[in-house]
């Protein structure tokens, strides 16, 4: 192989095409129209350098320097990002939603709840893990639904990269549900699990400390001992409420609990208490399409709620997309191109593009605990990078290449298998079954 | 039916119609003398054109709906109805709307919404999609279980430029009865937003829905060929029925034999390659026509077939895996059943997805790109105007910029086919009901006033 030596300005030649190596490669990538995700707008000429899976340069090509590599490659003038970050996904825990022996999405018999662990349910050959990865999805949070208690069980930071380890940092975080469906939950009332969730946190706290006895407790000691994690705040605890004055009543209950790491899941009505939210430093997860009263806690839901909290200065990831309908997270993009079209709307509050580009991106990888290292391209991020036929936020663009840890990822699933075998509907010679 | 796992952002799993739950006959169309029929029958239309003003739109990229684009074009219409569109065409007389660096399009149709049988908020009280207690129902009528009031046809049309839809019944049951046929105008009466002259649909479902309803109950059909066996049975009796003096009023039956009369168009709810093909052989057997596929996710296997069949397929650009028909749908299914000159519908089933039939369109078109199938922008467009109004027997009214033909418009500030174009204004029947430039010309429902968010952008 060519060893070359990268210089600033110097011309620039695709010297190997990449054949999906098995390892991360050093390689730069140039004539990038570039947006690395941390807000900024998208730049022209733009190249980055990756090393041993990690990014070295991000930023205006002439400003490269020089860098011993084997692989160049010139995208002539494609958009390069960093992997799109799906916040609050169920990637790898199903393969069809309907049919439960596939789907450990929840565990509604379990007489476990915050002790739920979705780390050893990944499964990284699951068709959706494949599928988003095509679509420029390289990593997500994957959290464990409640269903048997308000507590859901400890989700997971992940990649989804076709290898065998999903993981990325197991118990990452704890899912609570309030608001409407948590009291359903609880005991069919909000009362219910404010009672709920103040017992099992004061349990816990009493269990960590050895004041208290499992047997004389509510909950199992499993489920105790995860919650000493959120409770030291060493994971962070998501916590699912939409209804404006239930937004301002978890954020009161940090007084009570200061160490607790709280995120916002959903928050439709979130734009109405934006200010409090911002002062309270707390971030939200949120599916910003939701402008419909579809029940009676998200009366004041609008496509404009991001764009108003994002004003207020809250930190704000698109996320909860976890079906196989129109919230795939492989549409992660297409939202978020939404909330940029809202800009020339009369009234509505809209991001700008890198806004947008970075709520699902670099702020949701803040939000997982991985600001600067994921879903950005920074030096010394992880070289989760990919390449794009168009403006990753327009419908009409796709992913073209995939790196995650700096690795060529396949784009090819059962999806892309179907498409190559129906591309004609000829059988004159044998039946579609043999081509494959 | 919508698969929203958690209602984490929504509160409760959403029950609702069709892609867990879930056609056309020989296609007529909706025609003054089916309006003078229909003044006869129960429950009429009441609806009639709000005032608008003679409005030219000159300068926007024009998509015709038919297939047709006029860059620079202008579009005039008074009175309700289109009165031409071309080039460099008069205005004297016209409000001049400026369209430069815009686009025109025909209003959007959704082939399958449950807006109003499955309304918001999607409370218990509010789930009047399925008829679950038989599987076959051909004697319900979706416009019974519409509630006007939903917040969701005004979403629908500010940010979709919805102008017409279709209202099923859920796909519990084999025959889920007649669908409503309405104008996207807010009314306090169904029969005050039900589209003139359009024929009924009649839904039906094949799958697993139909079969996981019953069966779970203990009761045929538990199967998919329970599912047939049932199916046929009925139009036997029906078939009798038909053939009699029809004098004795049997409310299923009347709609069965309006079915096999090509009266009222067949919407089948189907997901698999293989049981489309059956279907189509059912109703050759029984002797009426399907009008469109819904969902079908797997037409891309079977274009030919439904092309020489002449049914639509309505789809989703990409929902798949959901459920287990729903496992081999790929992005690609609209550009292949193009490329194999089969009818192309994108349609929602949803409340959110109806909101952004464009995109999704686009969506589809850019997945057939991919593969080499360069499927014309205005052909694009088509999918979400003709072909459904096809599908919908209103072909004649609405559904294409055509000379004579009422005035349903989307002004688009961009190309509708990009995530970051919105409908600018709307207009149904020439009337302006929608624009984004006067916060008082939006729809707010009953259901909004004086709740937190009223009269909002959304």
């Amino acid at each position: 192989m060519i060893r070359l030596t990268m210089l600033a300005a110097t011309a620039i030649a695709t010297l190997s095409a990449l054949a999906g190596p098995a390892t991360a490669q050093d390689m730069v990538i140039v004539n990038a129209k570039l947006a690395t995700g941390d807000g900024s707008a998208p730049i022209d000429q733009g190249a980055v350098v990756i090393d041993d899976g990690k990014v070295v340069y991000a930023g205006p090509q002439s400003g490269v320097g020089s860098f011993e590599t084997d692989t160049v490659i010139d995208v002539a003038g494609q958009w390069v990002t960093p992997g799109i970050f799906a916040s609050a996904t169920t990637l790898g825990l199903w393969d069809v939603g309907a049919v439960s022996d596939s789907n450990d999405a929840a565990a509604s018999s379990s007489d476990f709840g915050a002790a739920l662990d979705v780390a050893p349910a990944l499964n990284p050959s699951s068709q959706h893990v494949a599928v988003s990865r095509a679509s420029g999805v390289t990593r997500a949070s994957v959290y464990s639904r409640p269903t048997g208690s308000i507590f859901g069980g400890q989700g997971a930071v992940v990649d989804l990269g076709a290898d065998a380890n999903m993981v990325s940092k197991p118990r990452a975080f704890q899912m609570v549900a309030l608001g409407e469906y948590g009291a359903r939950i609880a005991g069919g009332s909000r009362t219910a699990t404010y009672v709920e969730l103040a017992n099992a946190l004061r349990e816990a706290r009493e269990i960590a400390g050895g004041r208290r006895v499992p047997e004389d407790s509510r909950l199992t000691r499993q489920d105790a001992e995860a919650l000493a994690a959120v409770l030291s705040g060493e994971q962070s605890l998501y916590i699912v409420v939409n209804r404006a004055s239930d937004i301002r009543q978890v954020l009161a209950l940090r007084s009570d609990y200061p160490r607790i790491r709280m995120v916002l899941v959903g928050a439709a009505e979130g734009w109405m208490v934006a200010e409090t939210i911002a002062a309270a430093d707390v971030p939200v997860i949120t599916d910003p399409m939701q402008d419909l009263p579809g029940s009676f806690e998200s009366l004041a839901a609008t496509q404009s709620n991001v764009g108003r909290m994002v004003d207020a200065g809250v930190k704000v990831a698109i996320g909860t997309l976890d079906g196989g309908t129109g919230e795939q997270p492989r549409n992660a993009a297409q939202f978020a191109g939404n909330l940029v079209s809202l800009q020339r709307v009369p009234r509505a509050n809209g991001l700008t593009w890198g806004e947008a580009f970075a709520a699902i991106s670099s702020v949701p990888a803040e939000i997982a605990g991985f600001g600067g290292l994921l879903g950005v391209l920074a030096p010394g991020a992880t070289a989760d990078v990919v390449i794009w036929d168009g403006d990753p936020l327009e419908v009409s663009s796709a992913a073209v290449k995939v790196f995650i840890d700096g690795i060529e990822q396949p784009l090819t699933n059962h999806q892309t298998r179907l498409r190559d075998r129906y591309l004609d509907l000829d059988e004159s010679d044998l039946p579609k079954a043999y081509d494959w | 039916m919508r698969y929203r796992a958690f209602a984490i952002l929504g509160g409760a799993i959403a029950l609702a119609a069709c892609s867990t739950d879930g056609g056309n006959g020989a296609v007529k169309s909706a025609s003054s003398a089916d309006a003078a029929a229909e003044a006869d029958a129960p429950f009429p239309s009441t609806y009639s054109a709000y005032p608008g003003t003679p409005t030219a739109l000159v300068g926007a990229t024009v998509y015709d709906g038919a297939g047709n684009v006029i860059p620079g074009g202008t579009v005039l219409f008074s009175g309700g109805k289109v009165e031409a569109v071309g080039l460099n065409l008069a205005t004297d007389g016209y409000a001049v709307v400026d369209g430069s660096g815009k686009f025109v399009t025909p209003g959007i149709i959704d082939i399958h919404s449950h807006l109003g049988d499955y309304p918001s908020p999607s409370v218990d009280a509010h789930s009047d999609g399925n008829e679950a207690t038989s599987p076959t129902t051909p004697e319900v009528w979706a416009e019974h279980s519409v509630w006007p009031q939903d917040p969701g046809f005004s979403r629908a049309m500010a940010n979709g430029g919805v102008t017409s839809l279709q209202i099923l019944p859920g796909s519990a049951n084999l025959m889920g009865g007649r669908s409503a046929t309405l104008k996207n105008v807010p009314s306090r009466t169904v029969q005050g937003m039900k589209f003139p002259g359009a024929p009924y649909g009649f839904k039906m479902a094949c799958g697993e829905n139909p079969k996981r309803v019953y069966g779970g109950r203990g009761r045929m059909p538990s199967t998919r060929m329970g599912n047939f066996a049932v199916n046929r049975q009925t139009w036997l009796d029906a078939k009798v029925y038909a053939e009699g003096d029809r004098e004795k009023r049997d409310l299923a039956k009347e709609t069965l034999a309006g079915v096999l009369d090509g009266d009222i168009l067949v919407h089948n709810h189907c997901y698999r390659a293989d049981e489309m093909a059956l279907v189509m052989d059912m109703a050759k057997e029984m002797g009426y026509k399907v009008s469109a596929f819904h969902h079908a996710v797997e037409s891309y296997k079977i274009g030919d077939l439904l092309r020489e069949n002449d049914v639509c397929s309505a789809i989703w650009a990409d929902w798949y895996g959901f459920k287990m028909e729903s496992y081999d749908g790929i992005p690609e299914n609209g550009a292949f059943l193009w490329k194999a000159g089969a009818c192309v519908v994108i349609h929602s089933d949803d409340a959110n997805g109806i909101q952004r039939l464009n995109q999704e369109a686009a969506k589809a078109q850019a997945a057939g790109k991919r593969v080499g199938m360069d499927i014309p922008d205005a052909e694009v467009i088509r999918w979400i105007t003709l072909n459904p109004a096809k599908a919908m027997g209103i072909d004649e009214q609405t559904g294409s910029l055509e000379t004579g033909k009422m005035a349903d418009v989307v002004l688009w500030n961009g190309d509708p086919l990009s995530v970051y174009s919105r409908p600018e204004k709307v207009w149904v029947d020439g009337a302006l009901l929608y624009d984004a430039n006067d916060p008082k010309r939006r729809a707010v429902s009953d259901f909004e006033l004086g709740q937190p968010g009223e009269g909002d952008v959304k």
